[in-house]
C-alpha cells in the first residue's frame, strides 16, 4: 500500500498548519529573541514598536498567567527570558499584529540594552568551567582497569561529532483559537500534542482539560518538533487568552534557524583495549554532550548515548560515561538516533583507529567482535534474536565485498587524481522509549453505522506513513478494505496523555493498541455475526468485507447493521504498553528495549584528489525489518535516514561564532543534500527473518536506525584520502566537509 | 494593473508590484499547495512555471515564487501545482511519483512535481533531463531515490512525445489539464499593461529578494528585467555581446556558446539551480558584488567589456576588471544601468575552463571560484587571463600571475612557479566557507586544476605538489 496521503500531497491539497483557513480576525505573532548569547537584560524598550499600526500587542513574561517555564525534564527554560538571556535566539517577547509584515517591522523598532557576560560554546569549555545540565551518567560492565593491564593493544583517542539541523520543509508553527469559557484549541505542528498541551496549561495556570490540540500532519520533524514545537504555541496561546482572537503563528526559516536546537555536538575520549587475537577487550569513553543553554531533552539523548556506546559489537569489558554540559547555544534537542549516532561515531572512530594504527583492515576488526546471541549490553539486556552476523555476512556476499575490496585496490593504483573508498557499518538500535513509563499508547476506533471506521491514535503522521500503517493494522484486524478505514487527525480530546511520536516506537505502540481495539471490536461482532447465521462463534472469520460459513455470506455493512440494532458498542479505545521492558536507573541496569534492530551498510565514494570533492557511488544494505508490512514504506525509510546520516557525517556543518551566533543561519550556509549529492545508488535487501512479537504485525521499527548507515560514508571517505595520502593523520572530526578532506589529502 | 492568467484564471490586481508571486499566490488567491520553505530560492516548495507566449507558442519555465516580484508575472501564465492537477485523477508526474512511493511528508512535493511538469513542457529533444529540473528542489525525507525513480519514469513516457502540438500531445496523454490549449490564444489577447518605471530597480530578485524581500513586498518597485531590449546574444566578428538581462539559462541554451565553450553546460549547472538560472541575469550578478560571483568571476577571464547606459540612454565602456572597486562597491553612477558585456571569442589556440568548489556541489556558492583562458602556442603560453573569485574584496583578476605567465613555457615548473605568485595575490578571510588555509590550498588546487584539465600532457599533479 503506498502512503495514503499520496493523493492530496502530489495534488497540494494536504493541509499543513500554514495551509488551513483562518477567520478574518486573525492576528499574527512573531518573536523578539536576544541579539546575545549570554547577559543581563538591562533594559528593553518596546514603545517604538508599539506604535506601529496594526501591532496589536507585545506580550513579554511578565503577561504569562501562570508559570513562565517549559523545560520538560528539567524545570530550567523559560517561555519569554526575564532578567537574563543564555543563548542568541532566546525568546524575551512576542509581538501580535494584524500581520506578520508588521510585525516584522515593529521587530526592527525594539532597543534592547544587555550588559554581556561570558559565552560558552562548545562542551569541553563548559566542562573547564563546571557548567552543567545535570550529573553525569555512567554505565558500567565488568572492569576496564584490570582488562586493560591484560590487552595487547591500547589506544586513546578524542573524537567530534558536529550537531545537525532538522531542516524539517515545513518550518513550526501553529494556530491557536480561543473557544468558549476560556478554552483554547491549538493547531500544532508538533510531533508530541500531549507536551503542547501540558505546558500550554501550565504557563496559563489552567487545566488540561481545558487546551484541546489537534495535529493534522507535520511537513517533516526528525525530532526538531518533540519538545520544541512547544513554545511556539504556547505564545500563541498566551496572546490568545489575553486577546480572545485567533492568533497564526508561523515561523520563518532564518528565525526557526536561529531560535531552536538541534542534534548535539559531542566531544568524546575513548581509551580502547584489544587482546592479541583483535578481540576488543575493554572500552572507556568520556561523551561531552553540547547540550545548549536548557535541559530540554538532553538528559534523555545522554543516556542513550550510553546505551549504543558498543554499537554492534561486544565488548566484556565497558565504563561509559556522558556530561550533559551547558553552554549558549540554543538548547539541543531530539533529532532521529537520539543520541545513538554520536555514540557509534565514537566506537567506530575508535575500531578505525586501531586497524589504522595496526595496518589491518577496519573490516576485520569489526567483524571478530561483532555480537553474537546471549551476549550482554552494558546496560545489562541479554541480546537475543541477534542479526548483527547474519545482515554482515549478507552484506557482503550478497554485494561481493571482496570483489569490490579488490576493485577499489585496483582503481586508486590505476588513477592519480581520483581515489575510492570503502567501509562497512554495522548497527544494532535498540527499540523503546529508555523512560519506560513512556512505553504506552492508546487508540479510539469507531465504527459508523454505515460500515465505515475512524480511527484515531496518539501518532503523529510526519511523512513516516505511521497513517498508513495504522490504517493496514486496522483494515487487516478488521478483515475490511481500506477503503473503509479513514485515519482521524491527532487530538488530545479523542486520545489523550500520548508520549510523543517518537523513538521509532510509535507504529508499535499506537498499532498494538488499534489491534486491541479492533480486536475486541471484532470479537463484538463475532457474536453478532454468529447470530445472525447460527454458527458456532469458532467459525466467523472476518475477510474482505465478508463473513462466509460455507454458503451462507454476510457483509460487513450488513453485521455492522445488526449490532446497532441489538445496540452492541461499536467504539473501542484501547489501551496498550510494551511488556518485559524495564530499567532502574540506580543501577543503570535492566532490560530496557523490547527488541533490537541490526542492519549492515556497504558504503563506497570517490573522492576528487585534486579538488577535494567527492561523490557517494553507492551504498548497500541489508537491513532487518523484521516481517516488513510495507516494504515500500519500510525503503523509503530507510533510504531517507540514510541520506540524512551521510549528510550528518559530510556537507552538514553547524557552525557558531564565538559569540554564540549561528553562521550558518539560511539555507544558503547550511546545506543538506540535493538530488545530486545522494548516493548513486541505494540497494537495500530486507534480512530474512521471523520478525519480533513485540513489533507491530511482527514488522521492526525503522524510522531512526537506518540514519546510523550513513556514519560509513565518513570512514570510506577517510579511507580515500588515505590512499591518495598515506601521510594522512586520522582525525575523527566529523562532518567530512570538503574542507576537511582537502586538507587531508595534502597534510 | 498586473494582468496574468494564474492557471486558468485571468488575473487583473492592484497590488504591489514589488509583492512576492508566492504571498500574491497563498495570501491573495487562497493557493496553498505552493509552500514556503525557505524564502530564498534555496529549497523549491514554492515552485511555479512561468508561461511566456512568443509567436503564438507559450514556453514555460519553472522559478521559485518567493524570490520573484509579482510584477514580473505581468502578461504571463503563471502555474501552480492547482493549475497542474487533472478533474479527478493524478497527471502522469503524479502517478510516477505516488507508483515510487516519492512523496513521504508531502510538504515539498508540490514543488517537485511542478518542476517535473515544467520539464515535460519543454522541448526535451535538447539534453535537458527531468533529474536536472529539480536541482533546485530540497527534499529531507525521502533521500531523493525514489524521486529519481520518478523522473526516470517521466522521461521514458515523454520519448513517445510526438507531433507539431505538444501541448496537445501532453493534454491527450495525461500530463496537463485541458486548459494549456487555451493559454496561447488568452494570453496574446490580454491587453497587459506596461508597469511604471519607478522605485527601486530589479532585475529578476534572486539576489535583491533573498536580502530584502520584506522591504520590496509593498512597495512598486523598476522591473528593469522585464525589458526585452536587454535581453539578447549577439555573436558577430569573433564578439559576442550579451545584453545585461541574460539569464545563465539563456547562455545554457545558447548553441553557439555551446559551440565556443564546449563545456559551457558543464560549468552552468554548478551555478545555482535550473528554477534560479531561470531567473538570474548576468547584469544583477554582477551588482551583487559579491567576491565570489560566479558569472562575474566566468566573464573577468574573458578580458569583458562592459557597456553602462545612463539616463538618456548614452552608453560608456568600462573594462570589467575595472568595474568591481572594493567589497560590493562597483562603477555604476545614479541612473546608470548595465546596458550590455561584450568579450572577443577565444580562438582556436586559446583554451578556458572554469572551476568551483563548494560545500555542496549543486546550488551552492562557492568556497573558491576560478575561471582561465589561456592562449597557448608551441608550448609556450602567449597569454593568460586568470580569474578568482572567494580570495579576495572583489572578484579578481589575478593581474601579476597573468603577467608571469605571458611568454612563459607551458611546464609544470612554470605552473608551479606562478602558484606561488596566485598566493600573493589573494587575500582570503575565514568565514562559513572555509578557512583561510584552505582558502588559499583550494585556489592552488583550482588554479593547478585549469592546468590539468586543459593540458594533461604537459602537466602533471604529481609534479606540482
Amino acid at each position: 500500500m503506498k502512503n495514503i496521503d499520496s493523493y492530496t500531497h502530489l495534488r497540494g491539497e494536504s493541509l499543513f498548519v500554514d495551509d488551513m483557513s483562518v477567520t478574518h480576525d486573525t492576528l499574527f505573532g512573531l518573536t523578539f529573541d536576544s541579539p546575545k548569547a549570554h547577559g543581563k537584560i538591562v533594559s528593553v524598550d518596546y514603545s517604538k514598536a508599539e506604535q506601529v499600526s496594526g501591532v496589536v500587542r507585545i506580550f513579554t513574561y511578565k503577561d504569562v498567567p501562570g508559570v513562565n517555564q517549559i523545560g520538560g525534564i528539567i524545570p530550567d527554560e523559560p517561555l519569554w527570558a526575564e532578567d537574563e538571556v543564555h543563548f542568541w535566539g532566546q525568546p524575551i517577547a512576542f509581538i501580535v499584529a494584524e500581520s506578520e509584515v508588521i510585525a516584522k517591522k515593529a521587530r526592527l523598532l525594539i532597543e534592547i540594552e544587555i550588559a554581556e557576560l561570558p559565552v560558552i560554546t562548545t562542551a569541553k569549555e563548559a566542562k573547564a568551567k563546571g557548567s552543567f545540565i545535570n550529573a553525569p551518567r555512567s554505565f558500567e560492565m565488568g572492569d576496564t582497569q584490570k582488562s586493560f593491564a591484560n590487552c595487547e593493544h591500547i589506544f586513546e583517542g578524542e573524537t567530534f561529532s558536529n550537531g545537525q539541523e532538522h531542516l524539517y520543509l515545513e518550518t513550526q508553527g501553529c494556530y491557536a483559537v480561543p473557544l468558549e469559557n476560556g478554552n483554547i484549541k491549538i493547531t500544532s505542528s508538533t510531533q508530541g500534542p500531549t507536551f503542547v498541551q501540558k505546558i500550554t496549561a501550565q504557563v496559563l495556570g489552567v487545566a488540561m482539560h481545558k487546551i484541546e490540540v489537534d495535529v493534522i500532519r507535520l511537513g517533516g520533524g526528525f525530532g526538531g518538533k518533540e519538545d520544541q514545537a512547544t513554545p511556539w504555541a504556547v505564545m500563541a496561546a498566551v496572546a490568545v487568552s489575553h486577546l480572545k482572537k485567533p492568533v497564526k503563528y508561523i515561523l520563518n526559516r532564518h528565525d526557526d534557524l536561529r531560535m531552536t536546537g538541534k542534534r548535539h555536538p559531542y566531544e568524546s575520549f575513548y581509551k580502547i583495549g584489544l587482546d592479541e587475537d583483535l578481540k576488543i577487550q575493554a572500552f572507556e569513553v568520556e561523551f561531552l554532550q553540547n547540550s545548549g543553554a536548557a535541559a530540554d531533552l538532553s538528559p534523555a539523548i545522554a543516556e542513550r548515548t550510553l546505551f549504543h556506546a558498543t554499537n554492534s559489537y561486544f565488548i566484556p569489558n565497558v565504563a561509559t560515561t556522558v556530561i550533559s554540559c551547558k553552554t549558549n547555544l540554543p538548547p539541543n534537542t531530539a533529532f532521529r538516533g537520539f543520541g545513538g549516532p554520536q555514540g557509534m561515531f565514537v566506537i567506530e572512530s575508535a575500531i578505525a583507529r586501531v586497524a589504522h594504527e595496526l595496518g589491518i583492515d577496519k573490516s576485520v576488526l569489526q567483524e571478530k567482535n561483532l555480537l553474537q546471541e546471549n551476549d550482554q549490553f552494558s546496560y545489562g539486556q541479554i541480546a537475543t534474536q541477534v542479526e548483527a552476523k547474519n545482515s554482515w555476512n549478507s552484506v557482503k556476499q550478497n554485494f561481493e565485498y571482496d570483489i569490490l575490496k579488490a576493485k577499489v585496490a585496483q582503481f586508486n593504483i590505476e588513477n592519480e587524481l581520483f581515489k575510492k573508498g570503502i567501509s562497512l557499518m554495522p548497527i544494532t538500535f535498540g527499540i523503546s522509549f529508555t523512560n519506560t513509563p513512556m512505553n504506552h499508547a492508546r487508540a479510539l476506533v469507531h465504527i459508523y453505522q454505515d460500515g465505515s471506521v475512524g480511527v484515531s491514535t496518539g501518532a503523529v503522521e510526519m511523512g513516516q506513513s505511521v497513517n498508513t500503517k495504522m490504517l493496514q493494522v486496522a483494515a487487516h484486524t478488521l478483515g475490511i478494505a481500506p477503503e473503509k478505514v479513514k485515519l482521524e487527525s491527532t487530538n488530545t480530546t479523542r486520545v489523550a496523555n500520548t508520549s510523543p511520536t517518537a523513538a521509532s516506537a510509535t507504529a508499535d505502540l499506537n498499532g498494538k493498541a488499534v489491534q486491541k481495539a479492533c480486536n475486541a471490536l471484532i470479537g463484538r461482532l463475532t457474536t453478532v455475526a454468529s447470530n445472525m447465521l447460527n454458527v458456532a462463534e469458532s467459525e466467523i472469520r472476518f475477510v474482505d468485507n465478508v463473513v462466509k460459513v460455507d454458503s451462507e455470506e454476510l457483509t460487513w455493512e450488513e453485521i455492522v447493521a445488526q449490532a446497532m440494532l441489538e445496540r452492541v458498542a461499536l467504539t473501542e479505545n484501547a489501551h496498550y504498553a510494551t511488556p518485559i521492558i524495564h530499567f532502574d536507573k540506580t543501577k543503570e541496569k535492566g532490560h530496557p528495549f523490547a527488541y533490537h534492530v541490526y542492519g549492515t551498510a556497504l558504503t563506497e565514494v570517490t573522492v576528487d584528489c585534486l579538488r577535494g570533492t567527492y561523490e557517494i557511488d553507492a551504498v548497500s544494505i541489508v537491513h532487518d525489518f523484521g516481517n516488513s508490512m510495507n516494504i515500500g514504506i519500510d525503503i523509503g525509510q530507510v533510504e531517507g535516514a540514510l541520506a540524512q546520516g551521510i549528510g550528518w557525517m559530510t556537507m552538514e556543518e553547524i557552525a557558531y561564532g564565538t559569540d554564540g551566533r549561528l553562521l550558518s543561519n539560511a539555507l544558503s550556509t547550511y546545506k543538506v543534500p540535493d538530488v545530486f549529492s545522494a548516493p548513486k545508488k541505494i540497494n537495500v535487501r530486507p534480512l530474512t527473518t521471523g520478525g519480533h512479537d513485540l513489533a507491530i504485525l511482527k514488522s521492526k521499527a525503522v524510522g531512526e536506525p537506518p540514519l546510523m548507515y550513513g556514519i560509513g560514508a565518513y570512514f570510506a571517505i577517510q579511507e580515500a584520502v588515505i590512499a591518495f595520502n598515506s601521510n594522512y593523520k586520522p582525525k575523527f572530526h566529523s562532518p567530512f566537509t570538503p574542507e576537511k578532506v582537502l586538507k587531508g589529502l595534502y597534510e | 494593473m498586473i494582468r496574468f492568467i494564474l492557471n486558468n484564471k485571468v488575473i487583473e490586481t492592484d497590488a504591489k508590484s514589488g509583492m512576492t508571486l508566492l504571498d500574491f499566490i497563498r495570501d491573495n488567491q487562497h493557493l496553498k499547495g505552493t509552500k514556503i520553505g525557505c524564502r530564498e530560492g534555496d529549497c523549491g516548495a514554492c515552485t511555479v512555471l512561468v508561461g511566456t507566449e512568443e509567436k503564438g507558442v507559450v514556453n514555460y519555465q519553472s522559478i521559485t515564487s518567493c524570490i520573484s516580484p509579482l510584477g514580473n508575472a505581468n502578461g504571463k501564465h503563471i502555474v501552480t501545482v492547482e493549475g497542474i492537477n487533472l478533474p479527478e485523477e493524478l497527471n502522469v508526474v503524479q502517478t510516477a511519483m505516488k507508483d515510487n512511493y516519492a512523496t513521504q511528508c508531502g510538504f515539498c512535493t508540490p514543488g517537485f512535481v511542478v518542476a517535473m511538469t515544467g520539464y515535460a513542457l519543454q522541448d526535451t529533444t535538447n539534453d535537458a533531463s527531468c533529474e536536472n529540473a529539480i536541482s533546485g528542489n530540497i527534499c529531507r525525507c525521502t533521500g531523493y531515490k525514489s524521486i529519481e525513480k520518478a523522473t526516470v519514469t517521466v522521461e521514458d513516457k515523454l520519448v513517445a512525445k510526438t507531433g507539431n502540438n505538444k501541448i496537445e500531445w501532453l493534454i491527450d496523454n495525461g500530463f496537463i489539464p485541458d486548459y494549456f490549449a487555451t493559454i496561447p490564444k488568452k494570453l496574446a489577447t490580454l491587453e497587459e499593461e506596461a508597469l511604471p518605471k519607478g522605485g527601486i530597480l530589479v532585475a529578476n530578485g534572486t539576489d535583491l529578494y533573498v536580502r530584502s524581500a520584506d522591504i520590496l513586498t509593498d512597495q512598486e518597485v523598476y522591473l528593469i528585467g522585464a525589458e526585452s531590449d536587454l535581453c539578447f546574444i549577439k555573436i558577430e566578428n569573433n564578439s559576442c555581446t550579451l545584453g545585461a538581462n541574460t539569464t545563465v539559462t539563456h547562455l545554457m541554451q545558447n548553441e553557439r556558446l555551446n559551440r565556443i565553450f564546449p563545456k559551457l553546460k558543464t560549468y552552468l549547472k554548478l551555478i545555482s539551480s535550473e528554477q534560479i538560472r531561470n531567473m538570474g541575469t548576468i547584469a544583477g550578478n554582477f551588482v551583487n558584488a559579491s567576491p565570489i560571483g560566479d558569472m562575474s568571476c566566468f566573464f573577468l577571464a574573458l578580458n569583458s567589456t562592459l557597456y553602462i547606459q545612463d539616463k538618456t540612454g548614452v552608453l560608456r565602456e568600462v573594462a570589467f576588471e575595472k568595474f568591481h572597486l572594493d567589497y560590493k562597491k562597483y562603477d555604476l553612477k545614479d541612473g546608470e544601468i548595465i546596458h550590455s558585456l561584450s568579450f572577443e571569442i577565444p580562438n582556436e589556440q586559446t583554451s578556458f575552463n572554469f572551476e568551483k568548489v563548494s560545500k555542496r556541489t549543486h546550488l551552492d556558492i562557492a568556497s573558491v571560484n576560478t575561471a582561465a583562458r589561456i592562449e597557448v602556442v608551441k608550448n609556450t603560453i602567449l597569454s593568460a587571463t586568470i580569474s578568482i573569485g572567494g580570495v579576495s574584496a572583489i572578484p579578481l583578476v589575478l593581474s601579476k600571475t597573468n603577467t608571469f605567465l605571458q611568454g612563459k613555457s607551458l611546464t609544470s615548473e612554470i605552473v608551479k612557479e606562478a602558484e606561488h605568485i596566485l598566493q600573493s595575490e589573494i587575500t582570503p578571510i575565514s568565514d562559513v566557507r572555509g578557512d583561510v588555509t584552505y582558502k588559499r590550498l583550494l585556489a592552488r588546487q583550482l588554479f593547478f586544476a585549469h592546468f590539468i584539465t586543459n593540458y594533461p600532457t604537459k602537466v602533471a599533479l604529481q609534479k606540482l605538489i
